[in-house]
């Protein structure tokens, strides 16, 4: 018989079929000693001086496959960004899935190969994995579970804590790509405009902090978008934040998808965007450093930290006609409207 | 009420269907309720159908009004 | 993010010195409505009333279909998402909207019968590839969103599908615009008129108004020169004392309208009484699907629905009139906020207490005081 073309019930049961299925498929796509041992935990090296770090991300997606990436990869950017975001160096990553019965092996070969890239374009190793198949109709499709270690170096420190009033609000590209995709595919929306941001940002940080600015910290704004990041930094800070409209950097395509379905661009999710709080005086180097790398060419300021009042909203927008509005909290997801 | 946005028209797949175009975002339509679409008139679009389109004279003239308001600036 | 050449700061800031200009020869100070939740919305995006002199307020009415649509319309549709083999499909819009006991983002989560589709067509293509299934399509909206819920009906009876129905709960705009014009209680002296129901209904529609109860109107698109070119030229008309209709978005609207779209909905379709929240009947003012169509009329499938709950103590239908800004309502921003909605007036987005909530409530911090508000 030849190998089956979709994921069997027993592929999950520890036996035959799942051995077969990680060294068949896993193993060779995430290539490294540790994982190879195939102990049951990961023993790992030691870690490199400075502070650890640790995340863990769960990850479901509709479409799993769309225009610039697919689950595995937008699972591992998922946890390198995390890290990244807290000033660490991602260092290696575990990849639990559970599949559903039914899965094409295809589509999984195609997950296994985007966290294989994203990895590798990271720098980072997949050194402890689990797989469990639940029965059809109990799944969608495949969930994705990572978590992830890091190391933020000596010295290095980055927390809302440090925002302080006078602060400049700089994004690092173009707003609302991914989620723009996601609900273009969704409603059968397509054309070339389209894709996806995901990315693994290590890079990226490491070209802004090393430019020498003062960097206050870093977050990047996945679901909600900028809007909800900002408003989650304000309102963790205590202090209060003015976006530009006229500065924020938005595509033509998303532009036009949001226009379509409704939606606002400042609350659709990036995956491969930072948004970053530096001080006053190094608004400008900063920019400079992030356009200076390829994942950062659209990097712009977007506005600047104030003093907290409370009684204005946390968050607001300055309009492209000076007035200002507030940016609430999203109620829930973003649906599509017609009014 | 009523979000509807202009698209051109690119492609007439049927009797009643067509793919219209904006910034490269492309969807395909229902012309039911405007037969008379051609390639490359700009439709509103409006939940997935075309409800009318966008006449370019009245187009030229509303943004050419716009571009002699905000020339003229503030009035004396 | 620049806006297009309709959204232009320099002809937007040059239109609001106009008004404040034109406003000054103003015998007394005026209110105009905009019946629009897509106009609501964008006015509130671009801070436009901020740019109005004192004298010039601007009001939203009626013109959200979501906030207007009765509890008792939601109810039925979470009974049909209940219903065996029955998927609803909805507009978004609809989907955190509270009922009379639950949501329909509630009902969804309880039976996963309930799918959110851009467009009345994605839900005739769900019923064409089950056909054990009934689709039923929530028709809400108004006079831009019917034509495109009557020919999905008339694509799925072209096509054969015969599992494809539709609640109305459409309205028609002319006779809540008649109402407001002659209730003593609403003080207007211009309206705002809803750009893409216009594309389908014509500018002559709005003619009573100026004819019959010396309202001025001007036809606007939602770029924030189109709304800021219509209250202009309502200033003008209440300087002169000449109402009118200006049609001001000529690129899509004309005095005809889409006469096309509009047979469409008249196969399908007969004006009926029908209930505004807030507002209560109004004849003639909604859609029902013609007898001949019984078969593809969902409110005749016969589900039980509970008696209807209308939240107490809140005073919608004084701020759909555009008598009372929200903030007078005792429960604005205790009881009532967007995230737990009491009334119409907030459920959408586009209704006015939320829109107000959002983009009215808050002092702009004193340091820099353009305009207040935000």
């Amino acid at each position: 018989m030849r190998k089956p073309a979709r994921i069997l019930l027993g592929h999950g049961g520890g036996g035959r079929l799942t051995h077969e299925l990680v060294g068949d498929l896993f193993l060779p796509a995430f290539a490294n000693p540790v994982l190879a041992t195939l102990s049951d935990s990961a023993l790992l090296p030691e870690l490199p001086p400075g502070r650890p770090a640790f995340t863990t991300d769960a990850f479901v997606v509709d479409p799993p496959v769309f225009p610039g990436g697919d689950l595995g990869y937008l699972a591992v950017c998922g946890t390198v960004n995390d890290l990244a975001m807290a000033g660490a160096r991602p260092l290696w990553l575990s990849l639990a899935m559970i599949l559903e019965e039914g899965l094409e092996m295809a589509l999984l070969e195609t997950f296994v190969a985007g966290a294989r890239r994203a990895a590798a374009e990271a720098g980072v190793a997949i050194v402890a994995g689990d797989t469990k198949v639940v029965p059809r109709g109990k799944g969608d499709r495949a969930y994705a579970v990572t978590s992830g270690v890091g190391v933020v170096p000596p010295g290095r420190e980055l927390g809302d804590h440090l925002i302080r009033p006078g602060d400049a609000v700089l994004m690092s590209g173009s707003l609302g790509e991914h989620g723009a995709a996601i609900m273009a595919a969704r409603h059968s929306l397509g054309g070339p405009a389209l894709a996806s941001d995901v990315a693994p940002l290590a890079g990226l940080v490491e070209a802004l902090l090393g430019c020498g600015a003062a960097v206050r910290a870093l977050h990047d704004p996945t679901r909600g978008g900028v809007a909800t990041t900002c408003n989650e930094v304000a309102r963790r800070s205590g202090l209060r934040m003015v976006l530009e409209e006229s500065a924020l950097p938005v595509s033509g395509g998303v532009a036009s998808v949001c226009e379509l379905l409704g939606l606002d661009p400042l609350y659709v999710a990036c995956e491969g965007r930072l948004v970053a709080w530096v001080a006053r005086d190094a608004a400008g180097q900063a920019v400079e450093a992030l356009r200076g790398h390829p994942l950062g060419e659209g990097a712009a300021r977007i506005g600047s930290v104030e003093e907290g009042d409370p009684h204005a909203a946390p968050l607001a927008l300055r309009t492209a006609y000076g007035t200002l509005r507030p940016l609430d909290v999203l109620a829930g997801a973003e649906l599509p409207r017609i009014c | 009420m009523c979000l509807a946005v202009p698209m051109r028209l690119i492609e007439r797949r049927d009797e009643f269907l067509g793919v219209v175009e904006a910034e490269g975002v492309q969807r395909e339509v229902s012309l039911m309720l405007h037969p008379e679409a051609q390639i490359g008139d700009y439709l509103l679009i409006h939940a997935g159908y075309a409800i009318g389109a966008v006449d370019e004279e009245e187009a030229r003239i509303t943004l050419e009004l716009l571009k002699q308001v905000a020339e003229a600036g503030e009035p004396q | 993010m620049r806006p297009g050449a309709y959204g232009d700061p320099a002809a937007v800031q040059a239109l609001a010195a106009r008004i404040r200009r034109a406003a000054e020869r103003l015998p007394r100070p005026v209110t105009f409505m905009e019946v629009c939740g897509t106009h609501t919305h964008a006015i509130a995006a671009a801070g436009l009333r901020r740019l109005l002199p004192a004298n010039v307020r601007l009001i939203s009415g009626p013109g959200c279909p979501v906030c207007v649509t009765p509890v008792g319309y939601v109810d039925t549709a979470e009974a049909l998402a209940r219903r065996p083999r029955t998927l609803v499909c909805t507009f978004g819009d609809l989907m955190r909207v509270p009922s009379s006991r639950a949501s329909l983002e509630r009902v969804q989560a309880e039976t996963g019968a309930v799918r959110v589709v851009y467009s009345p067509r994605d839900a005739v293509l769900l019923a064409r590839d089950d056909p054990g299934q009934t689709v039923v399509f929530l028709g809400i909206g108004f006079e831009t969103t019917v034509p495109t819920v009557a020919a999905a009906l008339a694509e799925a009876e072209a096509a054969g599908v015969g599992n494809f129905l539709v609640l109305s709960g459409h309205k028609v705009m002319p006779p809540p615009l008649r109402a407001l014009a002659a209730d003593p209680e609403v003080r207007l002296h211009g309206l705002l008129c809803p750009g893409h129901v216009s594309v389908i209904i014509g500018a002559r529609a709005y003619r009573f108004l100026p004819a019959e109860f010396a309202l001025g109107c001007a036809v606007v698109g939602f770029a924030p020169t189109d709304v800021l070119r219509g209250v202009l030229a309502l200033v003008e008309q209440a300087v002169a004392g000449r109402p009118a209709v200006a049609n001001l978005y000529g690129r899509v609207v004309s005095d005809d309208g889409n006469r096309t779209a509009w047979a469409l909905v008249e196969r399908f379709f007969e004006p009926a009484g029908a209930v505004w929240r807030g507002l209560g009947e109004i004849a003639g003012s909604g859609l029902a699907l013609r007898p001949q169509w019984r078969a593809r009329d969902a409110s005749r499938l016969g589900v039980e629905v509970g008696d209807a709950v209308e939240p107490a103590g809140c005073r919608c239908g004084e701020v759909l009139k555009g008598v009372i800004d929200p903030p007078a309502c005792p429960l604005f921003a205790t009881a009532c906020d967007p995230g737990t909605p009491v009334g119409a007036c907030m459920v959408s987005s586009e209704g006015t207490c939320a829109a107000w909530y959002r983009h009215e409530r808050l002092a702009v911090s004193p340091a820099r005081g353009e305009g207040g508000g935000a």
